[in-house]
């Protein structure tokens, strides 16, 4: 307001008097205090790094697996969001056999704990699919197919290093979660927009591309986001196959070193820190398509 | 089966539907010729919607044959959606698409179904957006339209595929009453240009102005059919005087 009439001071102003009307309970009760818990910890890791050489040796060692966890979680989701999506879409399809393959696969991983999924296909279900491969390989060289059969066949276990057995591994585990985040997405868009563009022509496919998935990639951004985060966390467990990445790379240095305090420490605050920073991204990203549908 | 000559555009014989146990349509006939306007009344859950839907088969039958221009419909027939982009639909809840601005809800379907070139396309939004009168929303979304603005972007986006007939399901029905009439104009005007439209309404001022055939729809059936000045003024069966006393008395 730019000049005031000498009645105005007189009647409160709401705009300036909600927030007053807060009081220091509410306060209290509203502040983000663990976010002052998480910045403690990170001064109390800076000064342990800066000042302990013990801490500073272990940091510098482990981060060598930081490019192999990113590497490795990047790789596997990316694989992970087109198996979901084919998956996912399989989950709603209205041939039997799509549906129940689908259905079979989701079930099949969800019912097995990651880590014996890591084991089963980095050990038993890729080399196996090596076997079936040199089979087919030797079958193709036969039928005078030589030049698809011969590098068939020629790809032998030592071929697929376990880093790469390790994001199969990944991809088809998250694989069944995403699907099933997509399939979410996808019903929770409603009959009406599947009706109106197949009442204008469109075919099953095209509906899905241009006016079903769009919608519904946008509403599941924050749980592919969160999903992402638990990927980060979940690679770990590749470390038992002995890839390199940071908790692999701790378990060396503990092992060599005795240091296991250091190791451990080093290590859980490398995870916070990524995850971390990857949910600040997610909420940002979640506030920003908030603040666009409302636009 | 063949179409009773080039005039007629919808030729429905003994249609049947059932929803599981529930018979929604018990044996339906009916003819539209080209340039009609054929309004369905009737009580809900009389299966006035669900014949319109059959139409453009977004609801199969289960028995019974439906032909749209010479063409029969059914679940084996690989054309439904060459068929369906003949065949203009307005619901009763817009369905426009959220993620997608006025101009592209219009020329998404004429790209991806029509195959039409980016500014063909374009051109052809505008000029239908400013036959319903409103050219100036072509870059908002729907969710910063009125519900009556919205209609008429659903009606636009139906348009602009030039279908030969146009359906019409409750077009009013959600709309807020001041917003009502701006749809029928354009539903009007339509019907003046000579489009063969299928209207499920309970607009009854509406029936009476554009209507050629009013049709009352009971329990799966069609129980009457005429002209409606003669329906309104003279109805034969109790349950469309029943309904007529119903739907007229306020």
């Amino acid at each position: 307001m730019t000049h005031s009439t000498g009645i105005e001071p007189t009647l409160p102003d709401s705009r300036t008097s909600a927030p007053r009307s807060k009081t220091l309970q509410e306060r209290i009760d509203e502040f983000p205090w663990w976010v002052g818990g998480i910045f403690i910890i990170a001064i109390g890791a800076f000064h342990l790094v800066t000042t302990q050489t013990s801490f500073g040796e272990a940091l510098n060692f482990i981060r060598i697996g930081i490019g192999i966890t990113i590497t490795t979680t990047l790789y596997a989701y990316s694989i992970a969001l087109v198996i979901g999506l084919v998956a996912g879409l399989g989950r709603i399809s209205r041939n039997v056999v799509v549906r129940n393959l689908a259905t079979l696969y989701v079930e099949l991983i969800r019912g097995i704990p990651i880590l014996v999924l890591i084991f089963y296909i980095a050990l038993v279900a890729v080399p196996d699919s090596l076997g079936i491969f040199k089979t087919a390989g030797a079958w193709l060289t036969s039928v005078g197919l030589g030049f698809i059969g011969q590098p068939l066949a020629a790809i032998d276990n030592d071929s697929i290093s376990l880093n790469v057995r390790a994001i199969i591994a990944l991809s088809v585990t998250y694989g069944a979660f995403l699907a099933e985040i997509f399939r979410a997405g996808i019903q929770s868009i409603g009959k009406g927009q599947m009706e109106a563009a197949r009442s204008l022509g469109m075919s099953y496919g095209q509906a899905m591309r241009y006016v079903i998935l769009p919608q519904a990639i946008r509403n599941v951004l924050p749980a592919l986001g969160n999903d992402f985060v638990a990927m980060v966390k979940d690679s770990s467990l590749v470390s038992v196959l002995a890839v390199r990445d940071i908790t692999q790379v701790a378990r060396l240095y503990a092992g060599r070193t005795f240091r296991f305090r250091e190791a451990y420490t080093i290590l859980a605050i490398l995870y916070l820190g990524m995850t971390l920073i990857l949910s600040i991204l997610v909420r940002v990203l979640e506030r920003r398509l908030h603040g666009d549908s409302r636009k | 089966m063949a179409t009773a000559g080039n005039k007629t555009i919808i030729e429905i014989r003994n249609l049947h539907k059932y929803f599981g146990d529930v018979q929604a349509l018990r044996g339906v006939d009916l003819n539209v010729e080209r340039g009609k306007v054929v309004v369905i009344v009737g009580p809900s859950g009389s299966g006035k919607s669900t014949l319109l839907r059959c139409i453009n088969h977004l609801e199969v039958e289960t028995a019974g044959e439906v032909w749209v221009d010479g063409k029969r419909l059914s679940e084996k027939n690989k054309d439904i959606n060459s068929i369906r982009a003949e065949i203009g639909m307005v619901f009763q809840l817009f369905n426009l698409f959220p993620h997608l601005t006025v101009l592209d809800n219009i020329v998404l379907a004429q790209r991806v179904v029509r195959g039409r070139k980016k500014d063909e396309a374009v051109r052809i939004a505008h000029e239908q957006l400013e036959r319903v009168g409103i050219s100036e929303k072509a870059e908002n979304f729907p969710n910063q339209l009125s519900g009556g603005q919205q209609q008429r972007v659903a009606i636009a986006r139906a348009l602009a595929m030039n279908p030969k007939i146009m359906l019409f399901d409750e077009p009013t029905s959600a709309l807020d009453p001041e917003m009502i009439k701006e749809v029928l104009d354009v539903m009007l005007a339509l019907a003046k240009e000579g489009m063969t439209m299928v209207c499920v309404t309970h607009e009854m001022g509406f029936a009476r102005a554009a209507a050629d055939e009013l049709i009352f729809m009971d329990d799966g059936l069609i129980i009457e059919a005429g002209p409606p000045a003669e329906i309104f003024k003279n109805p034969k069966h109790e349950r469309t005087k029943l309904f007529l006393s119903q739907i007229l008395s306020h």
